[in-house]
């Protein structure tokens, strides 16, 4: 059986006054039926851009993209815009970063999602549908889902909208899930919630999920396999645990180190640098610029190591160098 | 606060206005160099009849005491006597104000049919042939005043092609139906004079269009603004990612949040489409205020005067108040604020 999602060498260029922009640089991965995966990177690197594709919600002129993605082995670009409308809010759906940005706010939330439903083919009459919101709203522990329902976003909090958002994604029993940073723009405790309210359901649903953050602490705790993005291209890929301990690429680990501690010595480690500029990215490996690592050799495309049991690191340095060597490099 | 009590307190505030507007212009009316009285009854008049008159309008008297004597009028529906037509200015108002009245709807409905649609197909096409179409004609119609327009269209509907005719309100052998509400268009309904219908939508149908041609190029350059905006905006991408189909996109989704800030201006421009029918009333000889108006100026008419800024300053504060009402209408965070 193919995997639910597999998205193979996608490319993203933007015509620009200054020049072509090449903003994903042969992109591949691929998300199993029921499970969780991140993809992890800075702003900017093309994560958020990624999961719009797939959706077919890429709308610039002067965007040319290349590249397959299958979604249950059905090809989604080739066949253009009639399978991705076919598919949204049906079989995959979307929830957005900001929930106050994401909800319309001249429509009541009722009419929202009871649309959502109708457009998703769950019901004929806006009466069924509103049954059906209720019942969801229930579900994730909305307790007094009348009132929401007749509300209008700016009425409700934060938090309250961002679960109308993983309400509206999980109502039509979608088989894929795109999460675009869920939750980072309310607070820490809400967005702690949000996370572990979409991991309960979607495991109850059986749904998979494509979870787009840059927070490493999220990885950790939600996801099953993990995609590193830097500047348009995966640089490392392996299931959590893997990636977690035994990290690969400079850029993998510089991000790790990144990471805020409570315990342990020192501050957390910034990496030197900016996401580079899309209309004359770096030759070769996009990262070598900021690497304390670089070589000459790194100015061609970097080889592909396969590690095995799904570890794939994309470095010239992945081959017989000992990761020891790497951190007292 | 309820919604009533919200139309109440614009009210309010309105009546404000208007008793503003009717001190200054009371004023101003007689302020202009020139005896009324004396005017009036032309240069045969004996000083005795002059005085009479003077006496009559109470232009012996202090101006605050003139003003006491035209509220006394005004609040018994009585604007007084028209020096130019000899009339009541009352009856002058409705009959005139009535045909300015008619135009003006008209213009305005065609401004909102036709440049409110434009512009959303425009912001949906950004760029495209419909977008640059809607962009010429905007450009067109803003930089273009109402009476060049209004000459252009005589020449070339009227003369060249002689299709439609170049004044009036109806052709001499139309039957005029009875006043109801003075607008031909729907008097000739309620008589059930089809005939006079359409000779009255021929008539009306080019100073319209020349009045409402910058209103349109307006409304569609807003609309297409704000559509464009709403467009871009995060809730719309999601309802693209929620299946949403296109054009419920254009006509609700978007368009709603857009109508907001565009209705605002479209009011204004509403109401200021009164000012320019004077223009486009003197190129189609239409018998509306522009004649009157200008009319009891030269004369002098200080209640001709007062009564048509009363009419016209009544007209802009109701536009403006039911303006208003639509947008809070269209706003929850209006609405519900004033219902709290």
């Amino acid at each position: 059986m193919p995997p639910l999602l597999e998205i193979e060498n996608l490319h993203l260029k933007f015509k620009l006054y200054e020049g072509v922009s090449h903003v994903l640089n042969g992109v591949s991965l691929s998300v199993e039926r029921g499970t969780r995966v991140a993809i992890v990177g800075e702003s900017g690197c093309g994560k958020s851009v990624t999961a719009r594709i797939i959706l077919g919600l890429l709308q610039q002129r002067n965007a040319t993209i290349s590249g397959a993605i299958r979604f249950d082995g059905e090809e989604m670009l080739k066949n253009g815009r009639q399978l991705q409308r076919r598919l949204r809010g049906r079989r995959i759906s979307m929830i957005f970063q900001d929930p106050s940005a994401a909800l319309n706010p001249v429509f009541t939330v009722g009419d929202q999602l009871t649309t959502a439903i109708m457009r998703g083919g769950r019901a004929k009459k806006r009466k069924e549908a509103y049954v059906l919101a209720r019942e969801a709203l229930l579900q994730v522990h909305i307790t007094d889902p009348e009132r929401v329902l007749q509300s209008y976003p700016f009425q409700l909090s934060g938090g309250l909208n961002q679960r109308i958002l993983i309400t509206m994604a999980l109502v039509n029993r979608p088989d894929l899930v795109l999460a675009d940073e869920p939750g980072t723009a309310l607070d820490v405790t809400v967005q702690e919630q949000t996370l572990r309210l979409m991991k309960n359901l979607t495991q109850e649903a059986g749904a998979a999920v494509l979870l787009i953050t840059h927070n490493l602490g999220v990885v950790r705790e939600f996801a099953h396999r993990v995609y590193v993005m830097y500047a348009g291209s995966i640089v490392e890929e392996a299931d959590v645990a893997t990636l977690f301990r035994d990290p690969q690429h400079p850029y993998t680990r510089a991000l790790i180190a990144a990471v805020p501690r409570l315990t342990g010595a020192g501050l957390p480690k910034a990496i030197e640098g900016v996401v580079p500029d899309y209309t004359e990215p770096p030759v070769g490996c996009r990262f070598h610029p900021r690497c304390g690592f670089a070589r000459p050799e790194c100015k061609t495309k970097p080889p592909v190591a396969d590690l095995g049991g799904g570890h794939r690191v994309a470095c010239v340095l992945s081959q017989g160098i000992e990761p020891k060597e790497l951190v007292d490099g | 606060m309820s919604f009533g009590s919200f139309v109440i307190r614009r009210l309010g505030a309105s009546l404000i206005v208007l008793v503003g507007v009717s001190i200054l212009i009371f004023g101003i009316a007689r302020v202009i160099p020139g005896d009324p009285a004396r005017i009036a009854l032309g240069p045969t008049a004996t000083p005795e009849m002059v005085e009479q008159l003077r006496d009559r309008l109470h232009l012996n008297e202090s101006l605050p005491i003139q003003y006491w004597e035209f509220v006394k009028g005004v609040g018994g529906g009585d604007l007084g006597i028209s020096l130019y037509t000899n009339r009541a200015v009352t009856t002058d108002l409705a009959q005139f104000f009535a045909a300015t009245f008619e135009l003006v709807l008209v213009a305005a409905f065609l401004m909102v049919v036709i440049g409110v649609p434009l512009g959303v197909l425009a912001a949906r096409y950004r760029d495209g042939p419909i977008d640059n179409l809607a962009r010429i004609i905007s450009l067109l119609g803003v930089v273009t005043p109402s009476f060049v327009w209004a000459i252009f269209l005589m020449l070339l509907f009227a003369f060249l092609l002689g299709i439609l005719p170049t004044a009036g309100r109806l052709s001499e052998s139309a039957v005029v139906p009875a006043s109801v509400t003075g607008m031909m268009l729907i008097d000739s309904i309620l008589a059930g004079e089809w005939a006079t219908l359409w000779n009255a939508a021929i008539h009306i149908i080019l100073p319209a269009t020349a009045l409402s041609l910058s209103g349109i190029g307006q409304a569609a350059r807003l609309t297409r603004a704000n559509v464009a905006e709403a467009y871009s905006s995060q809730y719309i991408e999601m309802a693209r990612a929620y299946a949403y189909s296109e054009r419920s996109i254009a006509m609700k989704y978007a368009l709603r949040p857009a109508m907001i800030p565009t209705l605002t201006i479209l009011g204004l421009d509403f109401a200021a489409m009164l000012g320019n029918a004077f223009l486009v009333e003197a190129v189609f000889a239409w018998p509306g205020m522009a004649r009157y108006g200008v009319q009891t100026i030269l004369h002098k008419d200080i209640n001709g005067i007062v009564g048509t800024v009363l009419v016209i300053a009544t007209f802009f504060l109701i536009v403006n108040m039911i303006i208003d009402v639509v947008v809070s209408y269209l706003n929850p965070r209006i609405r519900l604020a004033a219902r709290a």
